[in-house]
């Protein structure tokens, strides 16, 4: 789950990592009277969205008054901003952050994440932080500096030794980085978060460490034991139909194609989608209605998939373990009766009991396309969508 | 022949008394496997299906020399249910359990280091040699026993699409793993292809991959330079799009890395015989096995 900069920074706050002084604003009203609890300008205004690159789209503006800051919020509140990273449709603006303009000595990039390959906490820090994070990490590797922490042993002098002699920290102002570094780890582990990304890092003209930006990523898998972090949940950052189907237990993800795809398990989705793709037409989504489905979950799958107006047929691929085809046959014919599904539905199902599956299809009276393989479906999605 | 499982496994049931656990305990034993004991704390002195149940995993290892074990444990609980089997003294767990934190899941593969025993998942579907030995979800009768082709993937369904293919063109399997889909994973594709290379009786490897990680591409690199067996790939994701988590935890494209065309090109690179039609594998291995 992906939290918002105002929310990253109130954890920040609470681990006591210096974050310039400011808060978050929903409306004009709000913005200037956050402005007015501040000392004085120039202050920052910030797009609220889960999605970087927001500097460069125009989601972030300086306010050198009073007057600034009126017309530029206006200006940021309400618009839908498009980044490299919100796709094409952007993303709405909702809630401003508005906080002390920093006084930037120098801009440093400084991130903890776990690495796959070696089942570690790493800490990535760069001497070279600002915007294009991604570009300067691919272009100049030698600018970072790769920190890998045992999870058992958890983060040792050692590790922040190397950050800061990595960095290049003047000794004199070293003092307050090795609290920084702990509290950002312990902030890592006690939340189980996925990623903590401070960028830019600045060192401050005083010499002080402040964390300009913030971007966290929790884990879901571990959101059980942190019910205080459910409610920096941002519903209005989801696509609506994925917020439905999660309330169904369902694994939906909306995509811009016009195929509808319904299959039981994560990799054969995604195959599935790919056979669409290669059959030459688009799959409209990625739905895993889960291994031991039932007929109900199959029922609740469809009515996810007819909400999106752009599917003009759906390819229903079950491959029936545990789940017999019978019942699951059953559960399609149930729930094609019950949604009244008004586009070609292409079904291909494998596995215990196919034959008692195909007879119920077949005596069902709807309008199904069978398919006997996957080498079929393919064939049969192309006829499809001709 | 096979790896990791076979006639010796004696397997233990952790979480026995839930709903999957007594379930699939059931599906097991129905298959053939040596279920030798269940554990639930609390729940010692019970039975399920005939099988014993203890309050702990040294006390199910003390009473019944079981060597295996397979965890459905809910999330919360399944880190403590695997460090408690090793700290048994179980050499092999596999770990059905799906939703186990990651920071719990990066402990556990450390802690695990130091000790002789080997994980299989999280969040997969387990392992079977056909004929042998089901320590796992999978249904039973799709595999064909007495074959010489190895499986290995990090998916559940997509696994059974893969060997039910298979199985339809008379190819029987030694062993079919699933490593499963969470980021980390106890048991590699690179563990598992080294053990297939050793198993006299496997006579080729088919390994299944999706997007996400690096570990398709370290397995094409491994294969290159340690396999002298035919080794056929397919991966998963070719339309996923970047940034989002398909399904599996570890299912994701970031930063542009652990995308479907890398994996492909890295197979290749690395002497793979690369399927891109799922539709055609059982036909494109069969090419594959009998040249060799």
């Amino acid at each position: 789950m992906k939290i918002h900069e105002y929310q990253a920074k109130e954890l920040f706050r609470r681990y006591a990592i210096p974050v310039p002084e400011g808060g978050v604003a929903a409306t004009l009203d709000e913005a200037l009277a956050v402005a007015d609890t501040l000392p004085g300008y120039p202050l920052v205004i910030k797009a609220q969205i889960h999605a970087g690159g927001r500097g460069r789209a125009g989601g972030v503006k300086f306010a050198a008054n009073r007057d600034e800051l009126q017309r530029r919020a206006c200006k940021i509140l309400g618009m839908t901003l498009v980044t490299p990273q919100t796709g094409p449709e952007g993303r709405l603006v909702q809630r401003v952050l508005v906080e002390q303009a920093a006084d930037i000595g120098r801009e440093l990039y400084l991130s903890l994440l776990t690495d796959r390959a070696t089942a570690s906490i790493v800490i990535m820090a760069g001497s070279a932080g600002g915007m294009d994070i991604e570009k300067t990490a691919a272009t100049m590797p030698d600018k970072f500096i790769k920190v890998q922490v045992n999870p058992l042993q958890g983060l040792q002098p050692h590790h922040i030794r190397q950050v800061l002699f990595g960095l290049g920290i003047p000794p004199d102002t070293m003092k307050q980085w090795p609290a920084l570094l702990a509290a950002l780890y312990r902030l890592f582990v006690e939340n189980d978060c996925l990623l903590v990304e401070i960028n830019p890092l600045i060192i401050t003209g005083a010499g002080s460490p402040l964390a300009v930006d913030a971007k966290i990523e929790l884990d879901d898998n571990a959101l059980f034991r942190h019910a205080d972090l459910l409610t920096y949940r941002d519903l209005h950052e989801e696509d609506p139909l994925e917020t439905r189907a999660r309330e169904y237990n369902l694994n939906y993800i909306r995509l811009s194609g016009n195929v509808g795809v319904m299959v039981n398990g994560a990799g054969l989705a995604m195959a599935t989608m790919d056979i669409i793709k290669k059959a030459g037409a688009e799959p409209a989504n990625f739905l895993d209605v889960g291994g031991g489905t039932t007929a109900e979950m199959v029922e609740k799958g469809f009515a996810i998939i007819l909400s999106d107006q752009n599917v003009t047929g759906i390819l229903v691929n079950i491959f029936g373990g545990i789940l017999r085809c019978d019942v699951l046959a059953r559960g399609i014919v149930e729930a094609a009766n019950k949604c009244g599904i008004s586009v070609p539905l292409l079904i291909r199902m494998e596995g215990t009991n196919v034959e008692q599956g195909r007879k119920i299809l077949a005596d069902s009276g709807l309008p199904l396309i069978t398919a006997v393989d996957l080498a079929d479906a393919a064939a049969k999605v192309a006829e499809m969508v001709a | 022949m096979s790896i990791f499982v076979d006639q010796s496994t004696r397997l233990i049931v952790q979480g026995i008394t839930g709903r999957e656990g007594r379930f699939h305990t059931r599906q097991c034993l129905d298959y053939g496997t040596k279920i030798v004991a269940g554990v639930t704390p609390g729940k010692g002195g019970t039975e399920v299906s005939g099988i014993p149940v203890f309050n702990t995993v040294r006390e199910a290892v003390a009473r019944t020399e079981a060597n295996t074990s397979m965890i459905f444990v809910p999330p919360a609980f399944a880190a403590d249910a695997i460090c408690e089997a090793a700290d048994a003294g179980v050499q092999l767990i596999i770990c059905i359990t799906e939703g186990i934190p990651l920071l719990d899941v990066l402990k556990v593969k450390h802690y695990l280091t130091l000790t002789q025993t080997r994980l299989i998942g999280p969040n997969c579907p387990g392992i079977i040699s056909p004929g042998l030995c089901k320590a796992g979800i999978m249904p039973g009768a799709i595999h064909l026993p007495g074959g010489s082709i190895g499986v290995v993937s990090r998916s559940g369904t997509l696994t059974y699409e893969v060997v039910h293919q298979l199985t339809r063109q008379g190819i029987g399997q030694t062993t079919c793993i699933g490593i499963g889909g969470d980021p980390v994973a106890g048991t590699s594709f690179i563990d598992c292809l080294a053990a297939f290379e050793r198993d006299a009786a496997t006579r080729g490897m088919v390994m299944v991959g999706e997007i996400g990680g690096s570990a398709e591409e370290d397995a094409a690199v491994y294969v290159q330079q340690n396999v002298t067996k035919p080794v056929v790939g397919f991966v998963a994701g070719l339309t996923a799009p970047p940034g989002r988590r398909m399904g599996h935890a570890g299912a994701i494209v970031s930063g542009g890395s652990g995308t479907a065309q890398g994996k492909i090109a890295a197979m290749r690179a690395g002497g793979l015989h690369v399927c891109e039609d799922l539709g055609r594998l059982g036909e494109f291995c069969k090419e594959i096995f009998s040249q060799t």
